[in-house]
C-alpha cells in the first residue's frame, strides 16, 4: 500500500487491487457528530447531504448523475467519528472520481434554497427512524448512558436544532472541517499506484489547507450507577438493550472484548459498511441458546464498533411474542454476570478466533469494502491498526478475555433500555 | 471478462453451476429449490416460510446442535431466503471448508428431520417477526398493495410469512409434505463461486447430490392477475408512527416479455437512476418531502410488480401521491427524453462488472440466469439487449403498464381519510 500525506495535508492511501476493472474511491473527513455542540446537533449529517448538491464546477442537476454515467455507484455517510464519500466504477473513471471528491472538499455552494429543502428531507429522514422502535430504544439508549461526552446525542440530531439550524451554520460547519489536512483519500482497484497518485495531486494539489482544528476533549465521566430507560409506546413488540461503557479501538481492551462478543452473540467482523449485511454466525453461542434457544427473545445481537473514543458494546434482544421483558432481561444478565464471574473457555476462544479469521476475510470482498476499511481505521485511529488486528486477535488468551469481561460487565457501567409495546 | 461459468447437470435432475474467482480464499454457495412462497397450500401460507426456519435444526445424522457447532466453528452464518418461487441456503466460507459445508448444507437440503421441538421455538419466532411486521408501516402498505394486485389468494398476494393464527396451526406433517411434494432434484440449481476450481468445485456437488433421488414435482399452477381497470386507493392508519409510507403500483409484465429490457430501463429512468430518478427529482430534490422514493420493477414468471414506494409526513401524503400521479403521466405521455434514455443505459451497461465484483453477487447473478433461462452467456449479452431500446419502446411499456388512472394506492401511517 502507497501511504502519503501531500503538502496541504491530505493523507492519501493507494492499494492496488487487479481482481476486477474496478476503483473505489473514498474521501473520509474526521468530523462526526460527536464534533457538533449544543444547537448544531445533526450539522455533520445535513452538511454530507449538502455536498452532494452542486458545486463550482458540477452543477446541481448533474451531480448524482456524474458517475453513473459510467456505472458507478456513489454514496456518503456520516456517523459519530467520520463522514465519508465514495465512488465505485470501472478503473477509466478515476480522474473523474477525483475530481468529484476535489469540488467536495473545496467547492460545494450551499445555495439557501437547497439548504432548506433538504431540512424537511432531513425532518423526514429522523422520522422514518422514529417509525421504527428497535431505533428509537437505541438513540434513547446512548442519551441515557452518555452524558457528557459527544456520542450522547444522535447523528440525525435533535428535531429543534435540525428546525433552527442557517444555512450559515451550514456553510462555517463545511468549511472548517472539509479541508485537506483533515482528510484521507483512499484508492483501492485496478489501479497502478504511482499514477494514480499522480492524478490526486493533481486534484487535490492546489487546495489550500485550513485552521488546525480545536476540538471539544470532554471524556466520558466514569458511570457510577446503573442507568435505566423505559420507553412505553404504541406497538406490537416489545425491545430490550442493555449498553456498557467499552473501550476505544486503540485500547487494549477492545480485542479481548471483540472475542467476548463473539462468544456471547457471534463474530460480526469489523467493517461498518458491509458487516451487518450479514447475520453473525450464532446458533452456538451463549446469549443466543440462553434467549432465543429457550424461547424468551426472536432475536439477539451484539455490537462492539471500532470508534475512535470509549463508546458502548451494546446487546438487543427482541422479545418473543407473549414473553415479558423482565425475563429476557433477566436470562440476558444472568448469562453476562457469568461471563463476568467465569470468563470465557480454551474452546470458545479457538472458535471466536476463528470466526473472527474467516468474517476478516470476507469484509474484504470488494475493492469498495477494502477501501472502506482502510479509511475508516484511518480516520478514527490509524490504518496500522486495521493491518494488525489479526495478530493482535491471535494474541488474545482467556486471561484477557476474562480480565476485559470483569472490567465491562459490572452493573455500575451499564444502562438498561426497555421499549414497553403498549396497545 | 465474461462470466462464462460452467454448467453441468446431474443424472437426476440437479443443475450445477460454477465460476472460479480469486478476490478472497473464500467461496459463496448458492443453494436454490424452485419451491417459495407459490408451493404453500391453498389457507396453509408461511409453510414453505416455517420450513425455512426449521430445516436447519437437525437432519437425518446432525443434531441442531452439531450443525450450529459445525457453521459457527467456521464463522458461517447460513441464510435461508423464502420468495414466491425460490428457497434458497446461502452462505460463504473459507476455500479450506468448502467441501465439508457443501456437504452439510446438502444433507440440510435434502434429508431435514424437522424436530417437533424446534418447531414450537421456531414458531414463536416466526410469530413474532408478523407481529413486529403489523406495526412496520412500510411492510403493511407493500403488503397491501400485493393483496390488491394479486386477490383472491394469488401467491404473489398473500404473506409470505402467513398469519399467526395458520402459523400456530402449523404441523411438522405439513412442513414435510410441503418438503416431499416440492424439494426434489430436478428443481435445484448448485451455484458455486469463490477460490475453487470449477471442476473440483463441480465434482463435490456430484458427489454431494447426485445420490438423490426423487421425482420431479407436479408444477405449480400461477395464473396471470386479473387486469386492474379502475383507481384503488387504501388507507391503513397507524396512529403510533411518525410517518406514513406510500406504496403505489401496476402488475407490469413477465420476466421472458421481450419488453422487459424496455421496461427496465424506463424503471431506472423513472424511479432509481442517482437516487429515485424522476420521482427522487420531484419528490425528494425539488419538493423536500421525502428521505426515500423509488420504484421497482419484479417482473417474475407471470406478470410481476413495479411498486413505487414513498416515505413521507402526513402533511405531505396527498401532495407526494399527486406528484406520483403527474410523473407517471408525464411518463405516459411524453416517454423519456433522449438523454435520460442514454444516461440509464449507460448506467446499467456501466455497472455490470461493478455488480459482478463479489462472489456472492455472481451466484445471485447466476441463479436468476438459470431462474429465467436467460443463458450462460446472459452477462456478455446484457449491453446488446439494453442497447438495443429505442425511446418508442420505452414509451410503449409505459402506456402498456402504468396510468394513474389504473394505480392502487396504499398509504399506511399516521393518515386517516
Amino acid at each position: 500500500m502507497l501511504v502519503t500525506t501531500l503538502d496541504n495535508g491530505l493523507k492519501v492511501l493507494i492499494q492496488e487491487e487487479h481482481t476486477a476493472p474496478l476503483a473505489s474511491v473514498w474521501c473520509w473527513y474526521k468530523v462526526g457528530s460527536k464534533d457538533e455542540g449544543p444547537g448544531l446537533t445533526g450539522v455533520s449529517h445535513w452538511v454530507e447531504h449538502m455536498n452532494f448538491k452542486g458545486s463550482a464546477n458540477i452543477p446541481r442537476d448533474q451531480v448524482k448523475g456524474i458517475i453513473e454515467q459510467y456505472g458507478g455507484s456513489w454514496n456518503g455517510y456520516t456517523w459519530i467519528d467520520q463522514t465519508t464519500y465514495l465512488e465505485t466504477a470501472t478503473r477509466d473513471a478515476l480522474d473523474r472520481m477525483l475530481f468529484i471528491e476535489a469540488e467536495r472538499m473545496a467547492s460545494c455552494l450551499y445555495h439557501p434554497d437547497d439548504c432548506e429543502s433538504e431540512r424537511t428531507v432531513i425532518i423526514s429522514e429522523l422520522q422514518g427512524g422514529e417509525n421504527d422502535p428497535d431505533q428509537l430504544l437505541d438513540q434513547e439508549l446512548i442519551a441515557t448512558a452518555f452524558k457528557a461526552h459527544g456520542y450522547r446525542h444522535p447523528t440525525i440530531g435533535w428535531l429543534s436544532d435540525l428546525q433552527t439550524m442557517t444555512r450559515d451554520d451550514l456553510y462555517g460547519y463545511y468549511r472548517r472541517y472539509y479541508v485537506p489536512n483533515n482528510a484521507t483519500l483512499v484508492i483501492v482497484g485496478d489501479v497502478a499506484q504511482d499514477e494514480a497518485l499522480g492524478r490526486v495531486e493533481h486534484y487535490f494539489g492546489a487546495i489550500q489547507p485550513g485552521a488546525a482544528l480545536v476540538r471539544a476533549r470532554t471524556a466520558e465521566p466514569e458511570q457510577t450507577g446503573e442507568r435505566r430507560v423505559t420507553i412505553r409506546k404504541p406497538g406490537t413488540t416489545a425491545y430490550l438493550k442493555v449498553g456498557y461503557h467499552a473501550p476505544a479501538v486503540t485500547e487494549p481492551g477492545f480485542v479481548p472484548l471483540l472475542i467476548l462478543d463473539a462468544v456471547l452473540t457471534g463474530a460480526k467482523g469489523l467493517n461498518l459498511w458491509s458487516s451487518f449485511r450479514v447475520p453473525p454466525p450464532q446458533r452456538s453461542t451463549r446469549l443466543y441458546r440462553a434467549l432465543v434457544e429457550r424461547g424468551l427473545a426472536s432475536s439477539v445481537s451484539g455490537a462492539l464498533l471500532p470508534t475512535q473514543d470509549p463508546f458502548l458494546y451494546t446487546v438487543s434482544v427482541t422479545a418473543t411474542e407473549g414473553s415479558s421483558l423482565a425475563s429476557a432481561e433477566s436470562a440476558l444478565l444472568e448469562e453476562l454476570d457469568r461471563a463476568q464471574r467465569e470468563g470465557i473457555t480454551e474452546a470458545e476462544l479457538t472458535k471466536a478466533k476463528a470466526q473472527l479469521r474467516a468474517r476478516l476475510v470476507f469484509d474484504g470482498d470488494s475493492v469498495t469494502n477494502v477501501a472502506h476499511q482502510i479509511g475508516y481505521f484511518e480516520t478514527i485511529a490509524s490504518v496500522d491498526v486495521f493491518t494488525a488486528l489479526p495478530a493482535r486477535i491471535a494474541a488474545v488468551s482467556i486471561a484477557d478475555v476474562h480480565a476485559a469481561a470483569r472490567a465491562l460487565l459490572v452493573s455500575s457501567n451499564r444502562t438498561v433500555g426497555w421499549f414497553a409495546a403498549v396497545a | 471478462m465474461p462470466l462464462a461459468p460452467t454448467r453441468t447437470t446431474l443424472d437426476n435432475g440437479v443443475t450445477v453451476l460454477a465460476k472460479s474467482t480469486a478476490m478472497t480464499p473464500a467461496v459463496s454457495i448458492n443453494l436454490t429449490m424452485r419451491a417459495g412462497s407459490s408451493a404453500d397450500p391453498p389457507g396453509a401460507e408461511g409453510t414453505a416460510w416455517l420450513l425455512s426456519r426449521v430445516i436447519d435444526r437437525g437432519t437425518a445424522t446432525r443434531s441442531a446442535a452439531d450443525i450450529a457447532e459445525e457453521l459457527d466453528s467456521r464463522g458461517i452464518a447460513l441464510t435461508i431466503n423464502v420468495t414466491r418461487h425460490l428457497f434458497s441456503l446461502v452462505c460463504t466460507c473459507l476455500s479450506d471448508d468448502f467441501e465439508s459445508v457443501l456437504a452439510l448444507l446438502g444433507e440440510i437440503l435434502m434429508a431435514p428431520s424437522l424436530p417437533d421441538a424446534e418447531l414450537a421455538t421456531r414458531k414463536g419466532e416466526v410469530i413474532t417477526a408478523i407481529r413486529q411486521d403489523e406495526d412496520n408501516p412500510g411492510v403493511r402498505a407493500t403488503e397491501a398493495l400485493m393483496a390488491l394486485l394479486y386477490p383472491d389468494g394469488h401467491p404473489y398476494g398473500r404473506r409470505t410469512k402467513g398469519s399467526i393464527e395458520i402459523v400456530e396451526g402449523l404441523t411438522r406433517d405439513r412442513l414435510q409434505a410441503l418438503h416431499a411434494a416440492h424439494f426434489a432434484p430436478s428443481e435445484l440449481t448448485a451455484v458455486v463461486v469463490g477460490d475453487v476450481e470449477t471442476p473440483r468445485a463441480a465434482a463435490i456437488a456430484a458427489d454431494v447430490f447426485g445420490g438423490w433421488r426423487r421425482p420431479a414435482p407436479v408444477p405449480i399452477p400461477l395464473s396471470s392477475p386479473a387486469a386492474v381497470t379502475a383507481r384503488r386507493r387504501l388507507v391503513i392508519p397507524m396512529m403510533n408512527k411518525s410517518q406514513a409510507d406510500i406504496a403505489y403500483g401496476f402488475t407490469t409484465m413477465t420476466r421472458r416479455d421481450p419488453a422487459y429490457y424496455a421496461f427496465w430501463l424506463m424503471n431506472n429512468a423513472f424511479g432509481q437512476y442517482a437516487i429515485g430518478g424522476r420521482l427522487g427529482d420531484s419528490i425528494r430534490e425539488r419538493q423536500g418531502m421525502a428521505y426515500y422514493v423509488s420504484s421497482s420493477l419484479d417482473a417474475n414468471l407471470i406478470e410481476g410488480p413495479l411498486a413505487i414506494r414513498a416515505g413521507v409526513g402526513p402533511a405531505n401524503v396527498d401532495r407526494a401521491i399527486a406528484s406520483i400521479d403527474e410523473e407517471v403521466t408525464r411518463l405516459v405521455r411524453d416517454g423519456l427524453t433522449p438523454k435520460e434514455l442514454d444516461e440509464s443505459r449507460r448506467y446499467l451497461i456501466g455497472s455490470i462488472p461493478r455488480a459482478l465484483e463479489t462472489n456472492a453477487a455472481i451466484a445471485n447473478f447466476l441463479q436468476a440466469g438459470e431462474f429465467f433461462g436467460l443463458g450462460l452467456d446472459y452477462d456478455a449479452r446484457l449491453p446488446d439487449l439494453l442497447g438495443v431500446v429505442t425511446l418508442e419502446h420505452v414509451q410503449a411499456a409505459a402506456r402498456r403498464a402504468m396510468s394513474p388512472d389504473r394505480a392502487t394506492v396504499v398509504i399506511a401511517g399516521p393518515y386517516q381519510e
